[in-house]
């Protein structure tokens, strides 16, 4: 126990520090360019010389870039309307549109002031070169979707929602088994001739309807409390739910045949617990973390969840758009399920 | 497979924990339908070695077999023939009566049927029917301890190994759990019984006497009392342990 409580904070303070920042540092930008022109290349140059942008897409058609924004591949869509350049020659002014997918509404507020910030430098380009007298060349329209109002709880409770089905599963299935350990009920169930994967389903199938249950709850007061918008199927969050709740409740279990005391098991769990959730994107975009903090996101089932949550309930994504995320946590509750059943052991 | 008349066979029994042998050497066999003692003093070897019986501990090394079947390989099959009771009280406290008896019958794969047949006719014989949906936690203990022999042999098993079931019960309770182990006996379940009240080793077919690690003496309670010229258990006891001390 000595050296977990020196070591875990130490690890926490070094992943986390370096991993959770507020700052977006790739934004991954798609360019529809209707203007084609001199002028407008511009414009898209001063975008892709940017290091805060990643230039995703360019098309002509504004519908490849709404379809990025849609399958979350694009952060924000720019859009130089027909005639960009012959308005700026006339000091007419110039329409660009900007589309920010704002879902994190924090997130959408800093991308915007970037942009807002390049389209400036642009401004006074065309200024000093053309007429210093006229206002603004460039006119923007902003248009944040699928979270219009930058609502932070629009954001934030679909998260939160995945936070209470994961306490539930990941603490209240491992305290469970590591009680039977300190009552020592758990000698008297090693004695029968039980099979290790009776022993574990018992132990993981009450929790789940739990699970499950709280989440419809939460999704009704979501709705009736704080009016977040449903767009999405309803099932389809509880299919997801389902699977991601065996991931976590796996993680659980396999934490409890490790530990001898509902202290060491709770403190693991808390720990484990702390790094997912921070990581998770819940709070900051997960994308703008650095490199290897994004590959150790691969093994949270925290991010995998939020990020389908969020699209089901706030871009209405169907099945398809999560096809994949969904196999991998399959894959993942499997996997860390047999973990458990093979790691609990009916000898002492 | 050994003998048949006897359901527990061990020869040689060891068991080491890094440089500490805990069970040094143990040979004995247990005949079926017998109530074997098992004493010794707290930290004598006695719960290893029950630990190993059950399935729940692999020795050392030894040839051991228990109802037929041998402790290395067939643990799982050697615990649906026994039953088991620990020293720490382990029905759970927060189900009622019948729920730990369907719990614990479910497990043996007894029927719904027969689970309340076995549940009623103990609690009958304990006098009890009307607590059948008390919580446990709310019972007395002598009557939880009664209750936690009578699960460990509702599925009829062959052997029913008690770990010092006694434990701070009060005398008339103690006589009672005695009773009611004659009754298993009676049924043809073999007893093994580790116990350190010395009163108890008299109500036992045989006793084995272990003084840290061995067995230093095994035989019926008379035959030892005639070979130590003592009065009682106690006595056989304590010159024992002294000649080891």
């Amino acid at each position: 126990m000595l050296p977990i409580i020196f070591i875990i904070p130490i690890v926490q303070l070094l992943i986390l520090s370096y991993a959770v920042t507020f700052e977006i540092k790739s934004i991954r930008l798609s360019i529809t360019d209707n203007d084609n022109t001199v002028a407008s290349r511009r414009l898209a140059g001063h975008f892709r010389s940017s290091p805060f942008y990643n230039i995703v897409g360019e098309s002509a058609d504004q519908r490849d870039g709404a379809e990025m924004l849609h399958n979350g591949s694009a952060h924000q869509m720019i859009v130089l309307l027909p005639g960009f350049e012959k308005a700026l020659a006339k000091g007419q002014p110039a329409h660009v549109q900007i589309v920010t997918d704002a879902i994190n509404g924090s997130a959408a507020a800093l991308m915007n002031a970037y942009t807002l910030q390049i389209i400036g430098d642009y401004n006074r380009e065309i200024l000093a070169e053309v007429s210093p007298q006229a206002g603004m060349p460039v006119k923007l329209t902003w248009s944040y979707w699928f979270n219009p109002q930058l609502d932070y709880k629009t954001y934030m409770v679909p998260g939160i929602l995945v936070l209470l089905v994961t306490i539930i599963g990941m603490f209240l299935s491992g305290m469970n088994v590591v009680r039977e350990k300190e009552l020592g009920t758990i000698e008297q169930i090693n004695v029968t001739p039980i099979r290790k994967h009776q022993f574990i389903a018992g132990k993981l199938i009450p929790f789940w309807i739990i699970a499950l249950f709280e989440l419809a709850i939460g999704l009704l007061v979501a709705r009736l409390v704080f009016s977040i918008p449903i767009l999405g199927n309803i099932f389809l969050i509880f299919v997801v739910a389902s699977v991601y709740l065996f991931v976590v409740m796996g993680i659980g279990l396999f934490i409890s045949t490790l530990t001898n005391t509902q202290q060491q098991s709770m403190f693991i769990s808390w720990f484990v617990l702390v790094i997912f959730i921070l990581m998770s994107g819940l709070f900051t975009p997960a994308e703008s973390m650095p490199q290897w903090a994004q590959n150790l996101n691969i093994i949270n089932p925290i991010a995998y969840f939020i990020s389908i949550i969020r699209m089901i309930m706030l871009k209405g994504s169907g099945i398809h758009d999560i096809m994949i995320p969904l196999i991998i946590l399959a894959g993942y509750g499997s996997a860390v399920l047999s973990l458990s059943v093979w790691r609990y052991r009916k000898t002492i | 497979m050994g003998n048949m008349e006897f359901v527990i066979e061990a020869e040689g029994l060891t068991k080491t924990f890094g440089s500490f042998v805990a069970n040094d050497n143990l040979n004995f066999n247990v005949k079926k339908g017998e109530i074997f003692g098992f004493l010794g003093a707290n930290g004598a070897g006695k719960t290893t070695a029950i630990r190993i019986l059950c399935g729940l501990l692999l020795p050392t090394s030894g040839k051991i077999s228990v109802a037929g079947f041998d402790v290395y390989t067939q643990t799982e099959a050697i615990k649906k023939h026994i039953g088991y009771m620990s020293q720490r009280f382990s029905l759970y406290e927060d189900l009622s009566i019948y729920e730990n008896f369907r719990f614990y019958g479910g497990i043996y794969g007894m029927s719904r049927s027969k689970i309340k047949e076995k549940t009623s006719e103990m609690l009958g014989r304990l006098g009890i029917e009307s607590l059948r949906n008390s919580i446990i936690a709310s019972l007395p203990l002598g009557i939880r301890q009664k209750l936690a022999f009578s699960v460990a042999i509702m599925h009829s098993p062959q052997i029913v190994f008690l770990d010092e079931p006694t434990g701070g019960v009060d005398p008339i309770t103690r006589r009672q759990f005695w009773e009611m182990i004659y009754e298993a006996a009676a049924q043809g379940i073999t007893v093994f019984v580790t116990t350190h009240y010395m009163d108890e080793a008299e109500y036992c077919n045989r006793v084995s006497i272990m003084v840290d690690g061995r067995i230093e003496a095994l035989d019926t309670p008379r035959n030892l009392k005639d070979k130590y010229q003592a009065k009682d258990m106690d006595g056989v006891f304590l010159k024992l342990a002294r000649k080891a001390g």
